[in-house]
């Protein structure tokens, strides 16, 4: 006669991943490095510009896509921008570089930095004297201790 | 059916290292290379195939990271796929595709970078979670059971498979595109430390940094643009059993796929009819076993690039051999054969060679 399976629900095995990780060295090439030195070391925007369509991409790549063409002239762009959408967020999220949880509320918002063409992803500081609406102006503020990575900006604020 | 041709090819040099380029940046390199040697713009292309892996690019729908880089930026028109599995697959795709009647241009792109994760981990990731995973196994190991099984059911020597990597080692120090450029005697491979018995280290392929394009075209298109057109007369695609689950001794899905590509190219005389071979061997002992199952005799015309063991990327590998079989065809190989007029180029994905294809490429 057939046995039927009787385990109960609590009877169900799981195998963990434990403290399995995936790690990964990014390049960031040529232009990106650019970029991030510039941030760096001078505390300054650079993008770069298509030969075709004179859009400004910021961070900057090797290829406008729709053109289909290398871009070689670098632009420097911002400081400033314009808030162009933003969301307060409410829950934490963890680090993926530092492990590290970020305490909320914390903004998170597209800027479009004056002279480039493509939204800028950043953190927007929550101030609740400055309710941020789109469309206002706004300015980087810069890490004491810079890296070349995107954590040099610490977050952008109300110019 | 209306013969498709292979009018444009193009690979990065391929590196151990190459942090000057993001993937996407490779890709660019191998697009405008192909672009170039096709004499074409991205204009003609009306659409593409990408080839990736997310777990070896580090992110999800990896292939949206590539898509400026090959031509395929949206709002342009083009229709685009992407392929997970090596670029040989993608090419099938890409061919597949013109069949239908619906294209006349395709490109297809693969690229893959070794150096930006950790090849153990990402291998091991292969295996199944449940039963296989916490065992430790990743694509050496698990290569060296099938060296085993097949070295001792075939009684092939350490030096048998020596051979392979001294040939295949002097073909790649001729190749500008090749990894490792550098001879090796058969007395430094004999004496190559053990990675997992019976593998040594120079018994294994390098890991690359690279990318790889190939422009497939209808007929009536290559015959009025082309200057070189190659064309495909033969192809098989056949997947196997997962690893555990099938004679790791033997490759049956290779011996189907190959049977299938001669049947469309009327070969019933391998060794005789076709005239170089482009083999993805990943290991040295894997050449003489997918030789075996492609019932293909003459060592000496397998691999003159150099093969995998002169320059491996992942995904990229397949879709390089077709390159290369290509440009034997066009005489314009770095390691060229006489008279060449029929090639066979191969491509294989999974672990210990669990799919393949073949083509029969003719000029
Ligand atoms: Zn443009």
């Amino acid at each position: 006669m057939v046995q039927k399976n009787r385990l109960k629900r609590s009877d169900f095995i799981f195998i963990e991943s434990g403290e399995a990780f995936q790690p990964f060295q990014y390049s960031v090439g040529k232009e990106g490095s650019r970029f991030f030195t510039e941030l760096r070391d001078h505390k300054k925007f650079f993008g770069l510009k298509c030969p075709s369509c004179k859009k400004v991409y910021v961070p900057p790549r090797k290829v406008c896509g729709p053109c289909f063409k290398t871009m070689e002239e670098w632009v420097e762009v911002g400081p400033m921008g314009t808030l162009s959408a933003f969301t307060i967020l409410r829950f934490p999220f963890i680090d993926p570089e530092t492990g590290e949880k970020k305490p909320v509320p914390y903004g998170y918002a597209f800027i479009l930095l004056d002279g480039a063409s493509t939204q800028f992803q950043h953190f927007l500081k929550v101030d609740p004297d400055w309710p941020p609406t789109i469309g206002i102006r706004v300015k980087p503020v810069f890490a004491e201790n810079r890296q070349g990575k995107l954590s040099d900006i610490l977050h952008f604020e109300a110019a | 059916m209306e013969p498709v041709a292979i009018i444009g090819v193009g690979q990065t040099v391929f590196g151990s290292n190459r942090k000057d380029q993001t993937y996407a940046d490779l890709v660019y390199e191998a697009t405008t290379a192909a672009l170039a040697d096709a004499e074409l713009t991205i204009d003609h292309i009306d659409n593409i195939v990408t080839a990736s892996n997310d777990f070896f690019d580090g992110r999800t729908i990896s292939s949206m990271a590539v898509g400026d880089a090959c031509g395929a930026a949206f709002g342009n028109g083009k229709s685009i796929s992407t392929v997970e599995g090596d670029g040989s697959f993608a090419a099938l795709y890409g061919f597949s595709r013109i069949l239908s009647g619906s294209y006349e241009t395709t490109l297809v792109i693969a690229h893959s970078k070794s150096s930006e994760g950790d090849l153990r981990l990402l291998t091991n990731a292969f295996f199944d979670p449940l039963t296989e995973r916490s065992l430790g196994l990743d694509w050496v190991s698990a290569a060296a059971l099938q060296a085993r099984v097949f070295l001792k059911e075939k009684n092939i020597s350490n030096i048998q498979c020596g051979n392979v990597v001294v040939k295949n080692r002097a073909s790649g120090a001729k190749n500008p595109k090749a990894h490792v450029r550098k001879p090796l005697t058969i007395d430094e491979a004999l004496r190559s430390p053990l990675l997992s018995a019976p593998l040594k280290e120079t018994d294994v392929c390098p890991s690359s940094d690279g990318a790889a394009a190939l422009i497939l075209a209808k007929e009536s298109f290559a015959r009025k643009k082309s200057p070189h057109p190659i064309w495909i007369r033969g192809m098989g695609l056949c997947a196997d059993a997962p690893f555990g689950e099938r004679n790791l001794a033997e490759s049956k899905a290779l011996r189907l796929a190959a049977q299938k590509a001669y049947q469309m190219a009327g070969i019933d005389q391998p060794t005789k009819q076709i005239d170089v071979v482009e083999l993805s061997e990943q290991f040295s002992y894997q050449e003489l076993l997918w030789m075996e199952e492609l019932n293909y005799q003459n060592s000496s015309r397998v691999n003159l690039s150099g093969g995998c063991l002169s320059a491996h990327a992942w995904i990229v590998s397949g879709l390089a051999r077709m390159i290369e079989a290509s440009l034997q065809l066009r005489g314009q190989a770095s390691n060229q054969a006489a008279n060449v007029k029929r090639a066979l180029a191969h491509g294989q994905y999974g672990l210990c060679g669990q799919s393949h294809s073949v083509w029969v490429l003719e000029n």
